[in-house]
């Protein structure tokens, strides 16, 4: 069985980011991803980043994914693609898909940053082909050039919604309408301004309640919905068209930590079952920390932030780093966390994850 | 179908262009891109049909997760096809239901 001190489940930023770190002060690191290219969600996104510089405010997640491979080769740090880890057992041990051959491999400390899936909403006509999820739009259009449809409607107006939509346009497409059962838009204004400046309608308190067409989508129907985000019949709006793009929401890819037993919490505001972990992201097992979406869902450049701090608790546990030079490092990292945690948006995923870190100190 | 001059992305770059097979037809697509996107740009929509009710399915995850793009990939049902990278002469079928049965080599 082959040995390593620290595995990451994961090529995304968060994963990328703490194998980085850890690489720097010392610590040998091992990185699976399913894909066959590393960057997770990365190299999809396409537009600029918003925050501080430090952040990378002014580059676009492609150009902060290469980064990170550069860094990453730089460091040693080897990134085992085409793997797919299928389950975390006692002590550590992993058993790893690698093309069509299985390892073990066992790891002192093992970071689980392995992102989020997409949510589905039912309505009649929801299977047929052509109803894809707004992410898969995007892997689509910006990583293979393709354009998903023609003409589209996007379900969902959080940032994932604006940001695809806003993709889709640039891609070409059409874009109807985008439609969300809240009252308000979701995402940031900055993002949501942008769609509107095309001349996209936005349809606020409307639900997609049918799909329409034979063998793939031909039309799409949508409602106004009252106070309790039910249908209001008389208000039906039909839409020619050949996609619906779904955006409503993530939620933490935790099966690897269930395995594990870890201890788990509910909380709405970061996507539902979100792993308890402390302020250096190791959770309710010793030895396993997670980082990223798989942590709570947030954006990426918290995962990134997370991803470093996770990197710095597994150097210092493995006694790469004394215990000052660790928490000096760590709270900058602390620090950086701090704007993008605030306002309108962030306040909410600081308070849940700051419930978190209490509910592992019991 | 393809975006030739991306805004932000330029072009893309992809491999040799390589012919393949659907359900009898030929067609070209680009080396190690995902069969999925090959089909895409041939127009092709629907992947397989489902085992009980016969229901159409296509792409729907695009990152190998959901299995809504399984096809029959030169012989071997089940095969994710948004993931699964386009070789030269592959010969991709419909999936129906569970797909041909197959014997083990
Ligand atoms: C479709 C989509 C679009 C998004 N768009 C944006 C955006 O535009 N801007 C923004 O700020 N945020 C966006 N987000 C939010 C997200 O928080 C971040 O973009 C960021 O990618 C999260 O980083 P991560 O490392 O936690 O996860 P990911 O980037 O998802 O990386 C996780 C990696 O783990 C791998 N993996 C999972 N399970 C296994 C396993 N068992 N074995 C091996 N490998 C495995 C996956 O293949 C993947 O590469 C998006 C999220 C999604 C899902
Ligand atoms: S479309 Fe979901 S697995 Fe291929």
């Amino acid at each position: 069985m082959r040995r390593c001190e620290m595995i990451s489940v994961g090529a995304g930023p968060a994963g990328l980011a703490a194998a980085t770190e850890a690489a720097r002060n010392g610590v040998e690191v091992l990185v699976f991803d399913e894909n066959d290219r590393p960057g997770g969600q990365l190299f999809k996104q396409i537009h600029k980043f918003f925050g501080s510089e430090e952040h990378h405010a002014k580059e676009r997640g492609f150009d902060i994914g290469y980064g990170f491979l550069e860094e990453a080769e730089k460091l040693g740090v080897e990134v085992s693609l085409s793997s797919v880890v299928m389950g975390i057992y006692e002590n550590r041990t992993m058993n790893v898909l690698i093309r069509d051959r299985i390892e073990q491999v066992r790891a002192e400390k093992i970071l689980v940053a392995t992102g989020a899936s997409e949510n589905m909403i039912p309505f009649p006509g929801w299977t047929l082909p052509g109803i894809i999820g707004a992410g898969a739009a995007q892997t689509i259009a910006n990583i293979h050039g393709i354009k998903p449809g023609e003409n589209l409607l996007m379900v969902g107006s959080g940032n994932v919604g604006l940001v695809v939509a806003y993709q889709m346009l640039q891609a070409g497409c059409q874009v109807s309408a985008i439609i969300d059962a809240a009252p308000r838009i979701g995402g940031y204004e900055v993002h949501a301004a942008k769609v509107a400046r095309y001349g996209v309608p936005f349809f606020m308190s409307h639900t997609i309640t049918e799909a329409g067409g034979e063998k793939w989508i031909e039309s799409a129907t949508i409602s106004q919905v009252d106070k309790e985000w039910k249908p209001i019949p008389g208000t039906e709006k039909k839409f020619e068209l050949d996609t619906v793009c779904i955006a409503v929401g993530l939620n933490p890819m935790t099966q690897l930590l269930d395995m594990l037993s870890c201890k788990m919490v509910p909380v709405p505001s970061l996507g539902g079952r979100v792993p308890a972990h402390d302020l250096g992201q190791e959770t309710s097992i010793p030895g396993i920390y997670v980082a990223g979406d798989s942590s709570g869902i947030e954006e990426a450049s918290t995962a990134i932030i997370e991803g470093r701090i996770a990197g710095l608790a597994i150097a210092h546990s493995l006694g790469y780093i004394d215990d000052s030079s660790f928490l000096e490092q760590r709270d900058r990292q602390f620090k950086s966390m701090v704007g993008l945690r605030s306002g309108s948006h962030g306040e909410a995923r600081k308070i849940a994850k700051e419930y978190i870190n209490a509910v592992m100190k019991g | 179908m393809r975006i030739d001059d991306h805004p932000i992305l330029g072009t893309f770059e992809k491999g040799q262009k390589v012919s393949f097979v659907f359900d009898d037809k030929a067609m070209e697509g680009f080396e190690g891109e995902p069969i999925a996107v090959a089909l895409r740009s041939n127009g092709v929509k629907i992947h397989r049909y489902t085992m009980r009710r016969n229901q159409p399915r296509g792409i729907f995850c695009a990152i190998g997760r959901c299995t809504d793009c399984i096809m029959v990939v030169d012989g071997t049902p089940n095969v994710r096809t948004c993931v699964e990278p386009l070789q030269k002469g592959s010969v991709i079928q419909t999936q129906v239901g569970a797909g041909p049965e197959v014997t083990r080599k």
